[in-house]
């Protein structure tokens, strides 16, 4: 019993960093049906951003320990691999619309051209990020010790989602993204500047992929390649959801990470994430448009 | 208010609109008649900017158009509702109607407009909640006007507003048009085929054939004749 019910927060945890890389995906290929293969660089450069200001800025403000920095360089990751992106979209992905294999190819290359520039800037080795000390250690629940580590991210990720929903749902600018990518014809008619919005959804997606590259740098090292380990994660994520939903992305995130935990707990973490796709395959078999499927008349 | 000026465009290289000249006063409702394929949703569309037209001119109250983007058409002031509605399915009524308040950036939304529109068209109001690709067609053709309508455009063009429409609805459409022109201010053109419609509303009529406008004139000069020489089918 305490071992499923450990095995279930695992499963949780590695639904949150699941849903955490693949929420800018959901943004750049759920709503825009871009194949940018260079998202998972977006998470590297997120992460390579927080070792540089780790470096620059922890002692000026506390220290590494305070975690002052890191909270910075949430947002620091955001703009500056959302910056990134805006520049892919205006400098590349805007004149492969309507081209998936050339967009596949194009933002391939971009890729390893990142993964390049990382090594050799930072060097091929791993580097550490240092977390903030209160992120160390757990709060014991009796039976298990739950790793503030991992209810950080959990919290981060519903906060994110929160966040999310509000700009798509509330905001101008949301509605705005959601009316250009259901009737980009009709909202230029009606004075929506659909390139702009473009832009800015591409650059907001890969944002958020630099706030998950900031994550994962308390997980474990970073690494020039460290995108390249979650690519396919995030799109299997946002396959299953269906495309354009945000919940679908979430339900699918949380369900992936908990069958990975639980049949891993039985078998081997190969066997787990063999399983797990082959479960994914019949299931989009079944249901081709993932699990929350968008119908109008 | 519209003025179209030897408008020429094409799809690839063939040439589907010629030279096609046309007018439409403040205060005026403009039917564009025709029988099927002979142009005239290309035309709206070339109006609109959606499809781009290589020659002519598009004036709209003496700003010349045909080299803007349509976004920046929209900003001018053309309300447009094009054929199949166009309504974005996944938007609530009321979120589809704010899209309406999109051409004049910096503009509250003004929700005394929509409360117009809510008196125009009610049972907006009573749907304004629910997601707009459930509505029946008649009901997303009335979503489509009103949120055309919100932010009050100088022209407003209607490309088909009775196609696959109840009669009902259809009556509806026509009473909002006739009191928009009762009230002023707008300009209004509409392509339709279905005849009586027509009659109903305009003041002038158009008609075009194989992308060409081949008689005009204004609307109590149109007579059978006419119509069997180039509508029946």
């Amino acid at each position: 019993m305490v071992g499923w019910l450990a095995q279930l927060f695992n499963g949780i945890s590695l639904g949150s960093i699941l849903l955490m890389i693949s929420l800018g995906l959901a943004f750049s290929f759920g709503l825009m049906k871009v194949i940018n293969m260079a998202h998972g660089e977006f998470i590297m450069v997120g992460a390579y951003v927080t070792y540089v200001f780790q470096n620059t800025f922890a002692d000026m403000l506390g220290g590494v320990d305070l975690g002052i920095w890191f909270i910075l360089s949430l947002f620091a990751a955001f703009i500056i691999t959302g910056i990134l992106g805006v520049i892919l979209e205006v400098g590349l992905i805007r004149f492969l619309y309507g081209r998936p294999l050339d967009t596949l190819l194009a933002t391939f290359g971009v890729a390893l051209v990142l993964q390049q520039a990382a090594r050799s800037i930072f060097g091929a080795p791993n580097v550490q990020v240092v977390s903030p000390s209160w992120l160390s250690g757990g709060v014991n629940i009796g039976i298990m010790v739950l790793p503030y580590k991992r209810l950080f991210i959990i919290a981060l990720v519903i906060v994110l989602v929160a966040l999310i929903y509000v700009y798509l749902n509330r905001t101008a600018a949301g509605r705005r993204l959601r009316a250009v990518m259901q009737n980009r014809e009709m909202a230029a008619a009606l004075g929506v500047r659909s390139r702009q919005v473009d832009a800015l959804t591409f650059g907001v997606g890969a944002g958020l992929a630099g706030v998950a590259g900031c994550v994962l740098t308390l997980i474990g090292p970073i690494g020039p390649t460290l995108g390249t380990n979650y690519i396919v994660d995030a799109f299997m994520v946002v396959v299953l959801g269906g495309t354009g939903s945000l919940l679908g992305t979430i339900l699918a995130a949380m369900m992936i990470g908990i069958f990975s935990s639980v049949i891993e707990f039985s078998t081997t973490a190969t066997i787990a994430k063999a399983l797990v796709f082959v479960m994914i395959v019949a299931f989009l078999q079944w249901r081709p448009t993932g699990l929350v499927a968008q119908r109008a008349r | 208010m519209l003025q179209v000026n030897q408008l020429q465009t094409y799809y690839g290289d063939s040439l589907i609109l010629h030279d096609v000249s046309l007018e439409v006063e403040e205060d005026e409702v403009v039917c564009l008649l025709g029988r099927n394929g002979v142009g005239k949703t290309t035309f709206m569309k070339s109006v609109m900017g959606v499809v781009k037209s290589r020659h002519g001119s598009v004036n709209l109250d003496g700003e010349e158009l045909n080299q803007a983007a349509t976004s920046q058409r929209a900003r001018a002031g053309i309300g447009y509702v094009p054929q199949g509605r166009g309504i974005f399915p996944y938007l609530t009524v009321y979120e589809n109607l704010l899209m309406g308040f999109e051409p004049a950036p910096g503009q509250k939304i003004n929700s005394e407009s929509i409360e117009a529109m809510y008196t125009l068209f009610p049972v907006l109001k009573q749907m304004r909640q629910r997601v707009a690709g459930t509505l029946s067609g008649g009901q997303q053709q009335q979503l489509a006007i009103a949120r055309a309508l919100v932010r009050r455009p100088k022209l407003l063009l209607l490309d088909e507003p009775t196609e696959g429409i109840q009669p009902s609805i259809m009556l509806e459409i026509a009473e909002v048009i006739l009191k928009l022109q009762e009230e002023g201010q707008i300009a209004i053109l509409v392509v339709e085929q279905f005849l009586d419609f027509a009659l109903q509303i305009a003041d002038y009529f158009y008609i075009m054939e194989t992308g060409a406008i081949v008689k005009e004139g204004p609307i109590d000069e149109f007579n059978d004749d006419i119509a069997k020489t180039y509508l029946a089918v």
